[in-house]
């Protein structure tokens, strides 16, 4: 264990250009900068939740963090350690550390493997032999599972089960940090509210510190503790997460908040004009 | 091609506001759809059940649950666009621009593709598939209107801008031009807005139209969709499973499970005071902030289980294997229960639950009051 004043995830000044394919022979094909200037600090044991729209750059900055992807300038630290310049197979210590859970149960889990091997996967991948069959019983049973699922293959559970399944497998390593893609904005209501209760128990029980990534503000202020608000690449806005909701600074925040439907509200009179006007941010308040 | 059968006949009636009026329906009755006892199937598995509603001209109605529990099934079948091998039973009468005089389960596909898109028509969730690729979008916004002669080709093009610009999309007559690649995924369902306005449907059902965008995207969409519905004073169908968007858009809301309805009323009362237990579960477990702030970092109330598969729901109360309160009563099928009196009849505001929530109904001494009391009494004795 590093030393306990590092702070979970670091970011310095990151910067992600993809470019795009050349459209002319004279001229430079044109670059998207899909994360810009990001320096961002994740404390241990912090729930952070990261919100924007499509194509804010929320994914990027995602995959920067797992290491996944390299930033095209800055630093991404996680526990103190250099993950953005380091080569795939460098970084077997980060896969210990942090584990994903990504928004699709469907597509995330392979169908060909029976939960066992799913949930055993990281522990093999990490080069740990033995039988580890006590473990993924311990680990089923954690996420709220009947062990004796470890038999049967994905397609025979419901989403929000495969969404334990996959939390089961981010668990299996016994990492320190849990980073979750919209882990529930493929679910219904009621499963969705099944998963929310399973992270926040995990995230309490385990000590985990939790990044949280959603454009659904109304899931991220339930789970987290602070919010940072991506808008094309940048992120505008970072906040405790009752401070951020009482008063948003930036524009674009104000606007996000104002465009989300709420059941009180709606009963209370607010129209589809009102959420509309909200949403627009030069229309005057 | 023969001639058109009578009733689709729309003549010149359509251009003159007044014919129009007369041609609907009797005086006075200003019901656009009328479902009653819908029951959909394959051959061996029921999906629907007795469904059974109506919409006024000018009303927006909301059909709220889960994935599974019958809500798309249901507007598929409206609109005569059930895959093959599933078998509507029921009846279902549209009074567009004539009287409803047909039930429409019986009418053939010609005259069904006669209505659709003309009296009335739907907006799909995903704006990408529901477009052509290979056309232009003015071109799919004036097709409509070409096929079901509304327009001529120079008249549609006209009006093709000035529906792309009723949609809010900037610079409409360069925008006609573009293909739906080019487009952001809001555009894309203006666009597709525009289609399903393009002929002043008397009936616009809406599935899931927003749950694809984003939320600054999905605010101005919803507000397009409901100032287009009222500037024709069309009734809407709006199938969501958000709940927060059903009450901003919707008057009255229709609650779905397992392919029968079991609750319904006006919106602030079914969600302020919800009696079915399904309703209730539901709405405790998508409100996550709770009332007038944070709700804290309590677990959330959920509704154990899952949504059954198709065919897997239980007999009687179609929610008694997933509900709290359920017993030996709940065996059999919970029979409706009005809450109280409404414009569009009984099966508008009341709900189906052998357990209620809340408290007991109401005294009334209308006949629906004297069921809800009998429904009343038989409750307490079991919970006795």
């Amino acid at each position: 264990m590093a030393d306990p004043d590092t702070p979970a995830i670091e970011l310095r000044e990151v910067y992600r250009d993809f470019r795009r394919p050349r459209t002319s022979l004279r001229e430079a094909p044109p670059v998207v900068r899909a994360v810009r200037d990001v320096s961002l600090t994740v404390g241990r044991g912090e729930r952070f939740g990261i919100v924007g729209e499509s194509g804010s750059g929320k994914s990027t900055l995602l995959r920067l963090i797992c290491g996944l992807d390299r930033p095209t300038s800055g630093e991404v630290l996680v526990e103190g350690r250099s993950v953005g310049d380091q080569p795939h197979r460098r970084l077997g210590w980060l896969r210990e550390r942090l584990q994903l859970v990504f928004q699709d149960p469907m597509s995330s889990l392979d169908p060909r493997m029976r939960v066992r091997d799913i949930v055993a996967e990281p522990l093999v991948a990490q080069g740990i032999g033995g039988d580890h069959t006590r473990r993924v019983r311990e680990l089923l049973e954690r996420v709220g599972l009947d062990p004796e699922a470890a038999d049967r293959y994905p397609h025979q559970f419901s989403g929000g089960q495969r969404q334990r399944i996959s939390v089961a497998r981010a668990l299996a390593p016994d990492p320190d940090i849990l980073v979750a893609d919209e882990p529930v904005s493929a679910l219904d209501v009621s499963v969705r509210a099944q998963v929310l209760n399973l992270v926040d128990e995990v995230v309490e029980g385990l000590d985990l510190t939790l990044v949280f990534v959603s454009h659904d503000l109304s899931v991220v202020r339930h789970v987290c503790d602070r919010i940072a608000v991506m808008q094309a690449g940048e992120v505008v806005e970072v906040g405790e997460t009752e401070q951020l909701f009482a008063e948003p600074q930036h524009a674009y925040t104000r606007s996000l908040l104002a465009a989300i439907p709420d059941l009180h509200a709606a009963l209370a009179g607010r129209t589809a004009q009102d959420l509309a006007r909200g949403a627009s941010p030069d229309a005057p308040d | 091609m023969s001639a058109p059968a009578p009733e689709f006949d729309r003549g010149n009636a359509r251009h003159g506001d007044d014919s129009r009026g007369r041609k609907r329906g009797m005086p006075g009755d200003r019901t656009v759809l009328a479902v009653e006892g819908l029951d959909v199937g394959t051959r061996h598995t029921p999906l629907l059940h007795d469904v059974t509603f109506s919409l006024h001209r000018g009303e927006r109605v909301g059909l709220i649950g889960e994935s599974g529990s019958g809500k798309s099934l249901t507007a598929l079948a409206v609109m005569g666009l059930l895959g093959e091998g599933l078998r509507a039973g029921g009846d279902v009468r549209l009074s567009g621009r004539t009287a409803a005089t047909r039930n429409l389960l019986d009418v053939g596909e010609r005259e069904m593709a006669r209505l659709r898109g003309d009296a009335m028509s739907m907006v799909f969730q995903e704006p990408m598939t529901a477009l052509n690729p290979t056309m232009r979008v003015g071109a799919q916004v004036a097709e409509v209107m070409r096929i079901h002669g509304t327009q001529s080709t120079t008249g549609a093009r006209r009006r093709v801008v000035e529906l792309l610009d009723q949609v809010g999309l900037p610079d409409p007559a360069h925008l006609a031009r573009s293909y739906p690649h080019e487009l952001s995924g809001g555009q894309r369902q203006r666009v597709v807005l525009a289609i399903a306005l393009a002929n002043d449907p008397a009936l616009l059902i809406c599935d899931e139209p927003t749950t694809a965008l984003d939320v600054t995207v999905q605010a101005t969409v919803l507000d397009l969709v409901v100032r287009g519905v009222e500037e024709r004073d069309a009734a809407m169908l709006f199938i969501t499973h958000d709940l927060a968007v059903v009450a901003t858009v919707c008057e009255r809301v229709l609650v779905m499970y397992g392919g029968r309805i079991v609750e319904a009323g006006p919106v602030a009362e079914v969600f302020g005071d919800p009696r079915h237990r399904y309703t209730q579960g539901l709405i405790a477990a998508s409100d996550l902030v709770g009332e007038g702030g944070r709700r804290g970092r309590a677990a959330l109330p959920t509704i154990p289980g899952t949504v059954p598969a198709a065919g897997r729901f239980p007999d009687g109360c179609v929610f008694r294997s997933r509900c709290d309160h359920a017993n030996d009563l709940c065996a059999s099928l919970p029979p409706w229960t009005p809450r109280g009196e409404h414009p569009a009849g009984d099966r508008a505001y009341g709900f189906a639950c052998h357990h209620p929530a809340g408290e007991r109904p109401s005294h009334s001494t209308s006949p629906a009051g004297a069921l809800a009391e009998g429904s009343t009494v038989e409750m307490e004795q079991h919970r006795g």
